[in-house]
C-alpha cells in the first residue's frame, strides 16, 4: 500500500485477492491446523486448491486510486538522462503511463512528445532525424498493432544502419488486462515480429531492469553497424507506484558509447600499399560518413592519392563539386579501368563491380578487369542475420576489413602518407589534373543535358531541380529526403559541400519513407536554423500523408516540391518490361501502376491539414514564383508544399 | 541517387552519367542519339513517317517511361532526340536491344509505327541555348 492515500495497482489487487482468499479460508475453515473440518454445502472436488472468488470488490477504505510517483516517471528520468530530444508516437493505451509521465512529470521537454498519425511515420521520422543529428530519437508504439504498423519503417532503418530506440507498450499480466481491446493489444513476445530486423531487444521486469536495458539499448544501437533496438514496456511497470523497496534500487547506469571498430593494422597497411601503388585507384563510398568528420577524412584520403571518388549517396560522403568527385562522370568506366577499388561501407559491393541484366535470361558479368584488387571496409561484416536478404550477393574481395570505415580512414591516410614517394606524388598530381578536367566536363555536360525539355510540360526533373536550386542556394540549406527518382539532378547540378546537406535514402527501399523522413530530418535541422527541402515522390507521399499534419502541428519548417509523375513509375516500368518480354499488352502497363482518374491534388491534401501549398503546376514558367512564395512561408518557420506535375524521371 | 548511379537498385540500368552521343558512352550504352552528320547521310531515304502519331505512340507504347515524354532521357534510358541514331540502326535496336531495354517485337509494334516514332524523334526541336538559361549558369 502506498503512502499519501495512493495505492500500487498491483499491490492493491494482490491485497484484494489475498483478502478474498482469507475470507474463503475463514468461511470454509480451510486452515487444517487450527480449525476443525467445517460442513460444506458443496465440498471442493478432491485434489483442487482452495478457490478464490472470481472477483474481489475493494472495500471503500482500500479503494485508493491515485499515486504521486508512478514507474513512468522514472522511465522519463532515464529518457532525460539519455538526452532524448523527442519521442515520436501515435498515442496508444499500452503506453499511456509513460505518455502521461512525459507530458506532465517531464513537462513535455527533452523529450517532447511528437504527435504522429501513423507508426510508420514515427519510425521514419526517427530514422532521418538520427542521420542528421547523429543520435537516436525515441519512438513509442503499441506492442501489437503499433509495432505492426511500424514494421516496414523499422526494416528500412535496419537496412540503412540507423539507430532508433523503440519502446513498445504491452500488458503482460493477463489477469490485469482490461477485457476486450487490451487483450487484442497484448502479446507474449512483442519483439518477435521484428526481431529479424532489429539489433537487440529486451523486456524489463522491473524499473532498475528498465534503466539498465535502456542504457544498454542506446549503446548497442549506437555501436556500428548501428541499428534499431526495441524495449518492451509493461503497462504495470509504467503505471504502478514506485514501491519503497524498488525506490532504493533505482539508478541510471553510466552510458559509455563503444569506440567504433577500426580496421586491423596489418590490413590497413596492405590497403595503403595497394592504393599508393595503384595506377587507377577508385574510392567508392556509400554509408561511409557517419559524422561530419567522415567527409573530412574521405576528402583527405582522396586528395592525398588524387583518386576519384564515386559517392553512392547512402550518406553525405563527398562534396559534389570537388574536382575528384567523379560520381556523375561515369562510374562504370572508372570501375572498368580501375586496378584497385576501395569500397567504404558499400551496401552492395558485388553490384558495384558487376553488371546484371534483367532479361528473359538473367545474366551478369564482372565489370572489373582481371587482377583488380578489391578492398572492403564495412561494419556490416560484423553483424549479419540470415532471414532478410539485404546483405546482397557475396563479393569476392581481396581485403575485407570488418570495421567502421569512418573510424578506419585516419589510420589509412597516415599509412598511405608514409608510402608516398616523390615519384608517386608526381604521378598523383598528373592523375589529379586529368580527373579534375573530367569532372569539369561532366558538370558542363550535365548543364547541357538539363536544357533538353527545358520548357516541356509536364515539367522536366532537371528544370524542377534547377528552379529549386536558384531559390535556396544562398540559404543554409539541406536536402532532407528525395523520393521518387529525379535522375539525380540535384547531385549533378547543386553544390553539396556540407555534411548535413544530404541525408541518404531509405535503406530498404520501402516506399513511404520519403515524406516522414523529410519531416523528421527537418525537425532535426530546425534548431540549427537550416532550410530543409525535399523533392517528394507522389507514390511515396500517399503512404502516410498524415505526417504533414505533424509538420503543421509542430511547426516544422520544410519545403516539399512534389515530383508528381502521377504513377508508381518504377512499377510502370516493371510491368512494361513484362508486357514486352511476354510479347503482348505493351499499352496497358498503366493499369494498377498509375495514380490518375482522378489525379490527386496534393496541394489540396496538405491544405486540409493546415499546410501552405501551391499547385498543381504544369507550366515551368510558373514554378519559380511559386517556390519563392512557398519558401517565404518556410523561412518563417512553417511547412509548405508545391505540387509540380513532372516528367517521369 | 542510387537509382541514378544504377549501381545497386535501378531496374533499367542504362546510366546517363555520361554523354549519349554515338560511340562515347562510358556505360557501354547503345548510341541512340547522333552528334554529327553520318546519321543524316544514312537517313537520306528514310520513310517520312507521321511525327504527330509518333508522339502518341511514344507514350502509349511506353517509350516515355525510360526516355521521358520529350525523349530527353533520364536515369533509366538515354536521350533519343533530337538527331536520333540512324533509322536502320534504330529499327534494329528496338527489335533486338543489347542492353537493359526491353524488346519491342513486330508482334507488338509494326514497322510503320516505329517509323512514326522515329519521325517524332527527328521532329523534336533543339533545346534552348545553354547560355540563354540563367538558371544553368
Amino acid at each position: 500500500m502506498a503512502k499519501n492515500g495512493s495505492v500500487d495497482r498491483r499491490d492493491f489487487l494482490k491485497s484484494a485477492a489475498v483478502t478474498g482468499a482469507a475470507l474463503v479460508g475463514s468461511a470454509a475453515g480451510a486452515d487444517a491446523q487450527t480449525a476443525p473440518p467445517a460442513p460444506a454445502a458443496a465440498p471442493p472436488a478432491p485434489g483442487t486448491a482452495p478457490v478464490a472468488p472470481r472477483e474481489a470488490d475493494p472495500s471503500p477504505e482500500t479503494d485508493i486510486v491515485t499515486t504521486d510517483r508512478p514507474g513512468g516517471d522514472f522511465m522519463v528520468d532515464v529518457l532525460k538522462a539519455l538526452n532524448f530530444e523527442y519521442i515520436a508516437a501515435n498515442p496508444g493505451s499500452s503506453f499511456r503511463g509513460i505518455h502521461e509521465s512525459i507530458i506532465n512529470y517531464g513537462n513535455n521537454t527533452s523529450p517532447e512528445f511528437i504527435t504522429c498519425c501513423h507508426e510508420e511515420s514515427s519510425v521514419a521520422m526517427a530514422h532521418a532525424y538520427a542521420k542528421v543529428e547523429g543520435k537516436p530519437m525515441g519512438v513509442l508504439v503499441h506492442g501489437t498493432v503499433g509495432l505492426q504498423h511500424a514494421a516496414m519503417a523499422i526494416y528500412n532503418a535496419y537496412c540503412d544502419r540507423v539507430p532508433i530506440v523503440i519502446m513498445a507498450g504491452n500488458t503482460l499480466d493477463a489477469t490485469m488486462r482490461r477485457p476486450g481491446v487490451e487483450w487484442a493489444h497484448s502479446v507474449q513476445d512483442a519483439a518477435a515480429m521484428v526481431r529479424d530486423f532489429i539489433k537487440w531487444d529486451d523486456l524489463p521486469w522491473s524499473l532498475p531492469h528498465y534503466a539498465e536495458s535502456m542504457v544498454r539499448a542506446y549503446k548497442i544501437a549506437m555501436t556500428p553497424p548501428m541499428m534499431p533496438v526495441l524495449i518492451v514496456l509493461d503497462g504495470g511497470l509504467q503505471e504502478d507506484p514506485i514501491s519503497a523497496e524498488v525506490k532504493e534500487r533505482l539508478r541510471i547506469p553510466k552510458l559509455t558509447l563503444t569506440s567504433p571498430p577500426q580496421g586491423e593494422a596489418g590490413a590497413v597497411a596492405e590497403a595503403a600499399r595497394l592504393l599508393v601503388n595503384a595506377q587507377n585507384p577508385v574510392i567508392i563510398a556509400d554509408r561511409a560518413a557517419r559524422t561530419p568528420a567522415g567527409m573530412t577524412h574521405l576528402v583527405e584520403l582522396a586528395e592525398l592519392l588524387q583518386a576519384p571518388v564515386v559517392d553512392q549517396g547512402g550518406r553525405m560522403n563527398f562534396p559534389s563539386r570537388h574536382p575528384l568527385n567523379l560520381t556523375s562522370a561515369g562510374g562504370r568506366q572508372l570501375i572498368g579501368n580501375a586496378d584497385v577499388i576501395l569500397g567504404l561501407e558499400l551496401t552492395d559491393f558485388w553490384g558495384t563491380v558487376d553488371s546484371f541484366r534483367d532479361s528473359l535470361v538473367r545474366s551478369s558479368r564482372s565489370m572489373v578487369k582481371p587482377g583488380t584488387k578489391l578492398i572492403s571496409i564495412t561494419a556490416g561484416d560484423l553483424y549479419v542475420k540470415g532471414n532478410y536478404q539485404d546483405f546482397q550477393r557475396y563479393p569476392e574481395v581481396d581485403i575485407a576489413m570488418a570495421a567502421d570505415a569512418e573510424a578506419t580512414l585516419p589510420a589509412l591516410v597516415e599509412a598511405a602518407k608514409k608510402l608516398v614517394t616523390g615519384d608517386r606524388r608526381r604521378v598523383f598530381d598528373e592523375r589529379g589534373k586529368k580527373l579534375a578536367e573530367t569532372q569539369a566536363n561532366a558538370r558542363d555536360r550535365a548543364r547541357l543535358e538539363a536544357t533538353y525539355a527545358w520548357d516541356a510540360s509536364p515539367i522536366s526533373t532537371a528544370r524542377l531541380t534547377a528552379e529549386l536550386w536558384a531559390q535556396i542556394k544562398n540559404d543554409d540549406w539541406a536536402v532532407v529526403s528525395e523520393s521518387g527518382n529525379t535522375s539525380g539532378w540535384s547531385r549533378r547540378l547543386w553544390d553539396f559541400n556540407k555534411s548535413y546537406q544530404w541525408a541518404g535514402g531509405s535503406g530498404g527501399a520501402g516506399v513511404g519513407y520519403g515524406a516522414p523522413a523529410a519531416v523528421g530530418a527537418a525537425l532535426a535541422h530546425k534548431k540549427h536554423g537550416r532550410l530543409s527541402v525535399t523533392i517528394q515522390g507522389d507514390g511515396d507521399f500517399m503512404y502516410a500523408p498524415g505526417v504533414w499534419w505533424t509538420a503543421a502541428h509542430h511547426k516544422i519548417p520544410l519545403l516539399a516540391v512534389m515530383h508528381n509523375n502521377r504513377a508508381y513509375h518504377q512499377e510502370v516500368m516493371h510491368v512494361q518490361r513484362m508486357g514486352n518480354r511476354h510479347n503482348r499488352g505493351i499499352t496497358r502497363a498503366h493499369i494498377g501502376t498509375t495514380l490518375e482518374d482522378p489525379f490527386i491534388n496534393y496541394a489540396q491534401v496538405v491544405k486540409g491539414m493546415g499546410v501552405y501549398s501551391e499547385g498543381p503546376i504544369s507550366n515551368p514558367n510558373d514554378l519559380g514564383p511559386a517556390l519563392k512564395r512557398a519558401l517565404d512561408v518556410v523561412r518563417k518557420g512553417e511547412p509548405a508544399l508545391v505540387d509540380v506535375v513532372t516528367q517521369p524521371r | 541517387m542510387k537509382n541514378y548511379l544504377s549501381l545497386a537498385s535501378g531496374v533499367f540500368v542504362i546510366a546517363v552519367a555520361g554523354p549519349i552521343a554515338a560511340g562515347s558512352s562510358p556505360q557501354s550504352a547503345p548510341a541512340l542519339q547522333q552528334a554529327g552528320t553520318p546519321a543524316q547521310q544514312q537517313n537520306a531515304n528514310v520513310p517520312a513517317g507521321n511525327a504527330a502519331n509518333g508522339r502518341k505512340l511514344f507514350t502509349s507504347f511506353g517509350c516515355y517511361q525510360c526516355h521521358n515524354y520529350e525523349a530527353q532521357g533520364g536515369s533509366a534510358g538515354p536521350r533519343l532526340a533530337p538527331r536520333p541514331i540512324a533509322y536502320a540502326q534504330f529499327m534494329k535496336y528496338v527489335r533486338h536491344p543489347t542492353n537493359e531495354m526491353p524488346p519491342f517485337t513486330e508482334k507488338t509494334v509494326k514497322d510503320a509505327e516505329l517509323t512514326d516514332i522515329y519521325a517524332f524523334l527527328r521532329a523534336q526541336p533543339a533545346p534552348p541555348d545553354l547560355d540563354k538559361i540563367p538558371l544553368l549558369k
